[in-house]
C-alpha cells in the first residue's frame, strides 16, 4: 500500500492506492493526467468507424487513427455477420447446401450458388452432362445479378459521398432486376435456383418477353446513369486518384475483381478459365488504366453494358431452345419434381404430387430418398471459381462420398480485396477512406459467411 | 502418407508382375463407416447396423501426372529439393501436392519467385479437419494461381492436433493474412510467424475453434405442428 498526493489539496485528501501514480484532478487541469501518462501524447485520435455506420457497407467496423483529417492508420474489424453457413452446410445434403450458400453475399447470389453448385457437379464428374439450357440460363442469371449488383455498388457508392439522386436511380434500376429473378426463380432474392444438375425451375411463361424488355429499359436508362455521373465535376473530384491501388498491389494483396481490372490488367475468369460456356458468348473484358474509384466506377458502368449483350445473346439461344431439359438425366441426382406455383406459394408441381401420391409408389420412395437422404458424392477435393461482381469467388469442396459436403469454403472476393483497406486509405483524408472502401464494394454478408 | 492402409483397386497383377493402368490412382482410407443412420448403442432393427463402408480419399499418383503437372512437380522438386514435397495426388484435373510443413514456406516462395511456376496470387488457404487422420488431424489446403501460366495449384500442410503449428506464409503472400488468421479461428491451426494472429470472424474471446468436426453445430429442438424438430446436427443422418 503507498500513499502519493502531488500537492497538498483542500478538497481531496490522501488516498490509497496499490500500484502506479495517483494523480488529484480538482478543475480543467487534464493536461497535467495527460503529460503524466504519456509525456510524448500527441493529438493522436482512434476513431471507431461501424460497425453500425451507414457508409461502411452494413457491419463493416473501420478502425481509424487520425491525425486532424488525415488517416495515419487504417484496420478493418469483421466478423459481425459470421453466421457459420459453412459449418450449417455440412449438416444438409449436397442440394440443400445452395439454399444456405446463397445467402452469403447477398447482392450476388446466383454467383454464390452458380460456384457451389459448379463444385458438387466436378466432384459428380457430372460437368459435360448438365444440359445446354440450365448453362444459358445460369449465365444469363448471372450476368442480371452482374447488374444488380453493380447498380448497388455504384448506388450505395454514390450515397455515401452525398449523391442521393445516383443511389435512387440505382436501386430503381435494380428493382427491374430483382422483378426477373422473382419471376424466373420465385424470389427477389435467396433463390436457390441453380442446383446441382441443372436449375431448379424451366423458363416460366413470357419470361423471355419480359427480359427482352427488361434490356430495352436498361439499354435507355444506363445511359442516363453515364451521363449523370460520368463526367460530373462533383463525382470526379471525390473519385479520381482516392483509393490508388497499382497492379502488385492488387496481386500481393489478392485484389481481383474491378480494382485488378482498373489497374489495366484484363484479368476475368470468364474469359480465361471458361466456365457454364463463355467461351461461346460474344463480350469484352473493360479495363482502364485508373486504379483509382474512378477508374473501378467507370468499369462498373461498362460491364453492365457488356452483360446486357450476354443477356441478348442468351435470349436468343434461349428461345432456340424451348422444351429442352433443364435438370440432368441421371434420376439419381435430379431433383424429382418441377417446381410450380400454386395457391399456397411455390412447391411441387400438382402433377408430380398426384403421381407419387396416387399412381407410382416406387416413384414415391424414389422422391422420398432423393429428398431426405439425397445422393452420395465420390470421395475428394475440388476448387471452382467464377467472375463474381467483386472478383473470383471460388469453392473449396470436399466430399468424403457421404451424403452432405465434408468441408465447404468460399473464398470470397469481398474478404480478399477488403484487405486493401488499409494500402488504400492511408495517408489520406478521413472522407476518402469512404470513397476507397465504396470502390472495393465489399458485402459483409460475403466477408463474414 | 501415413492416414491409413492404402488400397489400389485398380492395378492387378499379371505373370507376378504388377501392371499399373495409366489411369490408376490409389485410395487413402481416412475412415470407416459404420451402420446407416447414425444410430448408436441401440438395438439394430434396419439390419444395416453392421454395414462397414471404408472412406477412401484419392491417394498417391504416379508419373507421369499428364500435362503441365509433371513440369510443375519437376520443377519444384529442383528448386526445393526431393523432401519438401511428401506426395502428389491429381484427382478430377487438379494438382494437389502435400508439403512437409518445414518447407512450405520455402515452397511458396520458390512457387510464387520461379519464372517457370510464377503463382503470382494466393487465392485462399482453408483448413479442413480429419480426425481420424491420426497424426494428420488438421490440414491447411493453400490454393495458389498462376496468371502468367493461367494454372492453378494446390499445397496441402498435415499437422497433428497436439502440435497445430504451421509456418506462416504472409512474408510471401500478404493476402494470406486474414486467411491464416480465418483459418486459425474456425480450427486452431498456429500461424508461426504471423503478424497479428488473433480471430477474425468470431469474437475475440470465443472459446473453442468452431469449424473443427467435433464441435457441435449447436441449436434447439423446435416444435411444429405438435412434433418436435430437433437440432440439425442431432436429426438422424445418413452418413
Amino acid at each position: 500500500m503507498s500513499t502519493t498526493q502531488t500537492g497538498p489539496d483542500p478538497y481531496a485528501q490522501s488516498q490509497d492506492t496499490t500500484s502506479g501514480r495517483v494523480f488529484t484532478v480538482t478543475g480543467q487541469d487534464w493536461d497535467t493526467v495527460v503529460a503524466g501518462v504519456d509525456p510524448d501524447a500527441s493529438e493522436r485520435i482512434v476513431v471507431n468507424m461501424g460497425p453500425q455506420h451507414p457508409s461502411t457497407h452494413g457491419v463493416l467496423r473501420l478502425i481509424l487513427e487520425i491525425d486532424g483529417e488525415a488517416v495515419t492508420e487504417a484496420r478493418c474489424g469483421i466478423g459481425y455477420l459470421h453466421t457459420g453457413i459453412e459449418k450449417n452446410m455440412e449438416y444438409r445434403t449436397w442440394t440443400q447446401g445452395v439454399t444456405f450458400c446463397t445467402r452469403m453475399d447477398y447482392l450476388s447470389p446466383m454467383y454464390n450458388e452458380a460456384a457451389y453448385v459448379m463444385a458438387v457437379e466436378k466432384l459428380l464428374g457430372i460437368t459435360d452432362q448438365v444440359p445446354e439450357k440450365s448453362q444459358v440460363l445460369r449465365v444469363m442469371m448471372m450476368e442480371i445479378n452482374r447488374i444488380s449488383s453493380h447498380l448497388v455498388a455504384i448506388a450505395t457508392g454514390g450515397m455515401e459521398i452525398g449523391a442521393l439522386t445516383v443511389m435512387t436511380v440505382g436501386f430503381r434500376e435494380r428493382e427491374l432486376c430483382l422483378d426477373i429473378f422473382e419471376l424466373f426463380t420465385g424470389l427477389r432474392m435467396n433463390h436457390a435456383y441453380i442446383r446441382p444438375g441443372g436449375v431448379a425451375v424451366d423458363v416460366p411463361e413470357g419470361g423471355l418477353d419480359a427480359v427482352d424488355r427488361f434490356v430495352a429499359l436498361m439499354r435507355k436508362r444506363l445511359p442516363e446513369l453515364a451521363a449523370l455521373c460520368n463526367q460530373n465535376p462533383i463525382f470526379k473530384g471525390r473519385l479520381k486518384d482516392v483509393g490508388y491501388l497499382d497492379l502488385a498491389g492488387c496481386l500481393a494483396l489478392g485484389v481481383t475483381g474491378p480494382p485488378l481490372r482498373s489497374t489495366g490488367y484484363d484479368w476475368d475468369l470468364r474469359k480465361k478459365q471458361p466456365y457454364s460456356g463463355y467461351e461461346t458468348y460474344d463480350f469484352d473484358v473493360i479495363t482502364r488504366d485508373e486504379p483509382d474509384a474512378y477508374g473501378r466506377f467507370r468499369i462498373r458502368m461498362d460491364e453492365m453494358d457488356e452483360s446486357l449483350r450476354i443477356v441478348e445473346q442468351c435470349v436468343t439461344r434461349l428461345r432456340g431452345l424451348e422444351g429442352a431439359p433443364v435438370m440432368v438425366g441421371d434420376r439419381k441426382i435430379a431433383w424429382p419434381s418441377q417446381l410450380s406455383v400454386g395457391p399456397d406459394g411455390q412447391g411441387n408441381s400438382a402433377d408430380h404430387i398426384r403421381h407419387i401420391m396416387g399412381e407410382s409408389m416406387e416413384a414415391l420412395i424414389h422422391h422420398f430418398k432423393l429428398v431426405t437422404e439425397g445422393f452420395r458424392v465420390p470421395a475428394g477435393q475440388v476448387y471452382t471459381s467464377v467472375e463474381s461482381p467483386r472478383g473470383e469467388l471460388a469453392c473449396h469442396l470436399v466430399s468424403d462420398g457421404g451424403t452432405r459436403p465434408y468441408r465447404a469454403h468460399f473464398r470470397d472476393p469481398s474478404f480478399s480485396n477488403l484487405q486493401a483497406t488499409a494500402a488504400m486509405s492511408e495517408g489520406g483524408m478521413l472522407s476518402d477512406v469512404i470513397v476507397a472502401v465504396a470502390s472495393i464494394d465489399p458485402v459483409m454478408g460475403g466477408v463474414d459467411r | 502418407m501415413t492416414g491409413g492402409s492404402t488400397q489400389d483397386p485398380s492395378s492387378t497383377t499379371v505373370g507376378g508382375e504388377e501392371v499399373v493402368p495409366s489411369e490408376a490412382r490409389t485410395l487413402e482410407v481416412v475412415e470407416v463407416r459404420e451402420g446407416m443412420f447414425g444410430v448408436r448403442g441401440s438395438g439394430d432393427t434396419s439390419g444395416y447396423g453392421r454395414l462397414q463402408r471404408p472412406v477412401a480419399m484419392p491417394g498417391t499418383a504416379r508419373r507421369p501426372y499428364g500435362g503441365w503437372f509433371d513440369e510443375v512437380a519437376d520443377r519444384l522438386e529442383q528448386l526445393a529439393g526431393e523432401g519438401a514435397v511428401e506426395s502428389v495426388v491429381v484427382d478430377r484435373d487438379e494438382l494437389t501436392l502435400h508439403v512437409r510443413r518445414e518447407s512450405i514456406l520455402e515452397v511458396a516462395r520458390h512457387l510464387r519467385d520461379d519464372a517457370a511456376l510464377r503463382y503470382e496470387l494466393c487465392s485462399g488457404i482453408s483448413g479442413v479437419h480429419y480426425p481420424h487422420e491420426i497424426g494428420r488431424e488438421l490440414h491447411a489446403v493453400y490454393h495458389l494461381l498462376s496468371m502468367t501460366h493461367n494454372r492453378r495449384i494446390r499445397l496441402e500442410v498435415a499437422v497433428p492436433d497436439a502440435d497445430p503449428h504451421v509456418p506462416s506464409v504472409v512474408s510471401v503472400y500478404p493476402t494470406a493474412d486474414w486467411h491464416e488468421r480465418e483459418t486459425y479461428d474456425f480450427f486452431g491451426i498456429i500461424f508461426d510467424g504471423h503478424p497479428a494472429l488473433t480471430r477474425i470472424l468470431m469474437p475475440d474471446d470465443w472459446p473453442g475453434h468452431p469449424q473443427r468436426k467435433e464441435y457441435p453445430l449447436g441449436g434447439i429442438p423446435v416444435e411444429y405442428k405438435g412434433a418436435t424438430i430437433p437440432p440439425p446436427d442431432e436429426r438422424r443422418s445418413y452418413s
